[in-house]
């Protein structure tokens, strides 16, 4: 089962550093391996991006959902089929803060034999909950970044724990990350076409979210750690001054572990999608191919041989078998007779996309 | 790759983003400096140890506090007999502040160095802001 296989993988990961710390490997889970998972990180992104950025994309294969720019008196639409820089960019970034393409979900239902479509926004909905919640709480951790804490990060907590509900104060985004999780888990288990489509690649991310959530939010609420070590670990990572302080808590070395996990695993999963939602060519272009010509830079120059130029060659040849002419220019032919030659290709190798097919008369 | 200067640029800036907290620290300067906290005990009699041990307060005062408080306002009990068996009176400022009397050196250190903004200062008054106008201490 892959789901199964998904949660075993976590749950293992889980044990790796219980043992880890049993054994008295402070360090090695403490520095060691969140440096190293930084690393991949940083580099396996930078690697990917870059072979991205290499690929060709040599036209323009906008996906475009309305009218584009056309005669003046056409209403067009500049989101939905942006034709200059800027339109394109306010597209990317309506794409990317509120996800306007989840938005446009829709789903099918089979009604009395008849296939009904009907909008689908709950995808949307606790996709942008997910992600913009994952965000605060990323800001939050701040405060274990760096020393000292930054005033917005004082801001962001009393924000986050507006309600002021229990003590300490419950985060209204953990409540909103765990409930956002756990949709889009049960939305791949329970639906029977999505659990036909998901692979395990698709549960693990979602697996180790909710194990570095679920621990987060043990060690603020439940079993408490010694948070001020957990800063001293933290941000002496973070200014190359790593140190590995003593009597943290088993359960901190697991969040960490799965964070760590996360980390190094991005650069190799779907969750590349932070970056190739910037590098979507059907997202980032503009719709201009009516208004300027995209040439293929990549177009190998290719050797062209028009049949015009192979009567030349063959022509006598051709004519001693009393096969038909296009062009007999001492005999009278069906077609053009001696008229010019519009057609001729004006140089022997031209690229083969750059013109129209010049072979037919 | 038209587009790689644009895309170099955007992954330099990503790296960049992704290391604020290398350059907020670098620039900060020390960044695993420990917070020094200063307990003041006035020598108050049989008070040599906390009401819980330290490896337990340090992480768990807030929920003894918050229980305290409940325990004391909605239900009148107002004793609290610690692992010691001595029986202390359930008060931030009657009983935490005999020991813990500064509050700038004791309680905000961490509070600070963890960003963290309690709310028992919205009701309970600081001692040494009452000492001005003749009250406690």
């Amino acid at each position: 089962m892959r789901v199964l296989a998904a949660l075993i993988a976590v749950l293992v990961l889980s044990a790796i550093p219980v043992a880890g710390i049993a054994l008295g490997w402070d360090a090695l889970f403490g520095i060691a391996v969140p440096y190293l998972a930084l690393a991949v990180f940083l580099a396996g992104i930078v690697v990917k991006v870059l072979g991205w950025g290499m690929s060709p994309v040599p036209f323009r294969i906008t996906t475009t959902t309305g009218q584009q720019r056309s005669l003046p008196w056409i209403r067009r639409q500049p989101l939905e089929s942006p034709s200059t820089g800027w339109e394109t960019f306010l597209r990317m970034i309506t794409e990317i803060v509120l996800f306007r393409s989840l938005f446009r979900n829709t789903r099918a239902d089979l009604k009395q034999g008849r296939i009904v479509h009907g909008s689908a926004k709950w995808l949307w909905l606790f996709g942008l909950m997910f992600h913009a919640s994952f965000l605060v709480i990323l800001l939050r951790h701040f405060k274990y970044f760096v020393e000292p804490a930054p005033a917005w990060v004082g801001w962001l907590q009393n924000l986050d724990g507006f309600f002021q509900v229990g003590l300490p104060i419950i985060y209204l985004t953990d409540v909103l990350f765990m409930l956002a999780v756990g949709y889009l888990l049960l939305r791949r288990v329970l639906q029977p076409e999505l659990r036909y489509l998901s692979l395990a690649a698709d549960y693990l991310p979602l697996f180790l979210l909710l194990g570095i959530a679920g621990t987060g939010v043990s060690m603020r609420y439940l079993w408490k750690v010694d948070i001020v070590s957990v800063k001293q670990l933290a941000a002496g990572l973070l200014s190359f001054s790593p140190q590995s302080p003593d009597g943290i808590g088993t359960l901190f070395y697991v969040h960490l572990f799965l964070v760590s996990s996360l980390l190094a695993y991005f650069p190799f999963s779907k969750l590349m999608h932070m970056a190739g939602v910037f590098l979507s060519p059907t997202r980032n272009l503009a719709n201009n191919s009516r208004a300027v010509r995209h040439v293929n830079p990549w177009d190998y120059p290719v050797k062209v041989h028009t049949y015009a130029e192979y009567e030349d060659e063959f022509r006598q040849v051709m004519k001693a078998a009393g096969l038909p002419l296009e062009h007999d220019p001492d005999g009278q032919s069906g077609g053009g007779g001696s008229k010019p030659r519009a057609h001729e290709p004006a140089e022997q190798e031209r690229p083969h996309s750059a013109g129209e097919d010049s072979a037919d008369g | 790759m038209r587009d790689l200067p644009k895309i170099i640029i955007g992954l330099a800036i990503f790296v960049i983003i992704v290391a604020i907290p290398l350059w907020y620290n670098l620039a900060g300067g020390g960044a695993g400096a420990m917070p020094e906290l200063v307990v003041e005990t006035e020598d108050v009699p049989g008070r040599d140890e906390c009401v819980l041990p330290a490896g337990r307060m340090r992480p768990e005062h807030m929920d003894l506090l918050n229980r305290w408080r409940d325990e004391y306002v909605r239900y009148g009990d107002r004793d609290f007999t610690d692992h010691r068996g001595r029986t202390f009176e359930k008060s931030l400022t009657k009983t935490c502040l005999d020991c813990h009397a500064n509050k700038d050196t004791f309680c905000d250190r961490c509070h600070n160095y963890m960003a963290v903004d309690p709310y028992c200062w919205d009701c309970h008054v600081v001692p040494e802001e009452l000492a001005g106008r003749g009250g406690r201490r």
